[in-house]
């Protein structure tokens, strides 16, 4: 380890599957599933009728007065940041103000927010729009909140990848740090849009699984039976810290994030390319930066979502970019598909599969697809030493982003 | 029409709902922003729930003469 090498020292979560990152964790070891029916009225006339819904409603962690101030992106994602905080013990440790940073985004921000308040200017008119409507809607507002109530005066980022951001978000934490601009960085991603518009605009693309009379079973990647993917809401953050200045204070460190890709496939605005050569290149240059070989990644959390479309392709990336040996998973089979905080909650996922040598389960692969040829943890968690973890996440516009994590 | 304790008592209400405060802390001379805490955004909240609760036009430029909850009573008193 040298000096600039940048650990994961703090994590939080907010999941369809728990309010933390215990309970999220425990649900996908046991291999269940965070999706329920949408049983709002609105929900009626939509072809998709199911969703990630979160196991614990911010309400009950965020007071009424304060929730009036907050998108629901913005809530979640401040629960996530203050639970890893916490967990970091930087809380009241004395951390210089100028030496923290914030690294947060969202794939589609406050649109609940926006549409929810032009309802009120149709129905009411513009006096009624409320004055918090902007900080609500901004996507950088859930960065924005975090750096408030952390004091970070080092930067406050906001990414913005579509499915890829939250890992977008964790990659930009280690080059801020890699290059002396802070020593912690809260990074993470968040996503809240379980709102009509948005499902119908996913359903609209078909993009979307319509299996709403088996809500658990409708996240099914690499299964012949699979339909689209599931929208999940939710937020996960990490603490990431500064090799040298964790050791300093004795803090405990979960993984080293030991190298991270990023490319663009310049190709189209949703379909990924069907020979992942951008998510090809991205592994690469993930597995490069991190100094290890395609050898060396004993596990690969894929960005797999469900669909038709997407999920081949990866598992022909993973082939060549790491090899035939990683046993993958995708632990949206379970979560639902958190869209802009899919690669925080996921990354999580990963650096715990490091931390207890257990991969965590990709539920409802009943029925493999023929082309599925790499080991995947089907339907029960598999244990597994884990020296080097890989954390994929790919995003609409084509954005690749590849994480690699090291047990310290 | 209402008295002061009345309209005292309806911002009251409005403040509790919009920023939280007590209001068993709400009187007339408290200041919206020293002593009870009511952001600016909040105060444009509180002074449109306090146009409907009491039948009143609160003209912008007139929202920075109200430091008071006293003020905004008289302001009420003298236009609705």
């Amino acid at each position: 380890m040298s000096v600039t090498d940048v650990v994961v020292t703090g994590l939080g979560a907010t999941t369809p599957l728990g309010g933390d990152v215990a309970s999220t964790w425990d649900a996908m070891l046991a291999g269940r599933s965070g999706v329920t029916p949408l049983t709002a009225e609105w929900a009626e006339q939509l072809t998709v009728r199911i969703a990630g819904q979160l196991a614990v409603d911010p309400s009950e962690v965020i007071d009424r007065v304060r929730m009036r101030k907050l998108d629901r992106s913005e809530a979640i994602a401040l629960i996530a940041a203050k639970q890893a905080w916490a967990d970091s013990g930087l809380e009241g440790s004395g951390l210089d103000p100028e030496r923290l940073a914030v690294s947060f985004g969202s794939g589609i921000g406050g649109a609940v927010t926006l549409l929810n308040q032009d309802d009120i200017l149709e129905a009411s008119g513009p006096r009624r729009v409320s004055p918090h409507t902007v900080p609500m809607l901004m996507p950088n507002g859930p960065a924005a909140w975090i750096g408030i109530d952390l004091q970070a005066r080092a930067g406050v980022h906001s990414m913005a990848s579509a499915c890829a951001t939250g890992s977008e978000a964790l990659s930009l934490a280690l080059d801020i740090i890699r290059s002396g601009r802070a020593d912690v960085v809260v990074a993470g991603g968040t996503e809240a849009v379980i709102h009509p518009l948005p499902l119908a605009g996913f359903a609209s693309m078909r993009a979307m699984s319509t299996r709403n009379d088996e809500p658990e079973k409708a996240s099914r990647p690499w299964d012949k039976g699979r339909d689209g993917f599931v929208m999940g809401e939710g937020s996960g953050a990490l603490v990431l810290e500064r090799y040298d200045h964790a050791v300093a204070r004795g803090a405990r460190i979960y993984a080293r994030l030991a190298g991270a890709g990023i490319t663009s496939d310049g190709f189209d605005i949703v379909q990924p390319d069907p020979d992942c050569k951008g998510g090809i290149r991205a592994m690469t240059k993930a597995i490069q930066d991190a100094g290890l070989t395609g050898a060396d990644i004993a596990h690969v959390n894929a960005h797999a979502t469900s669909t038709p479309a997407g999920d081949m392709g990866e598992i022909k990336g993973i082939r060549a970019a790491v090899g035939d040996h990683p046993v993958i998973t995708s632990t949206k089979s379970m979560s639902g598909h958190l869209l802009g905080a899919a690669g925080a909650l996921e990354s999580i996922a990963t650096i715990l599969a490091i931390r207890d040598s257990v991969v965590p389960p990709t539920i409802n692969l009943d029925d493999p697809d023929d082309r599925l040829d790499l080991d995947v943890a089907a339907h029960k968690a598999r244990p597994l030493e884990i020296a080097a973890a890989m954390n994929n996440s790919f995003g609409f516009g084509g954005h690749n982003v590849a994480l690699v994590f090291t047990r310290v | 029409m209402a008295t002061r304790e009345e309209i005292t008592s309806g911002l009251a209400e409005i403040l509790e709902e919009v920023a939280g405060v007590n209001p068993e802390d709400v009187a007339e001379e408290k200041s919206f922003t020293d002593d009870l805490d009511v952001d600016s955004l909040s105060m444009v909240e509180v002074v449109v729930a306090a146009e409907e609760k009491f039948g009143v036009k609160i003209p912008d430029n007139e929202v920075q003469n109200l430091k008071t909850v006293g003020d905004a009573v008289s302001f009420i008193e003298a236009n609705h």
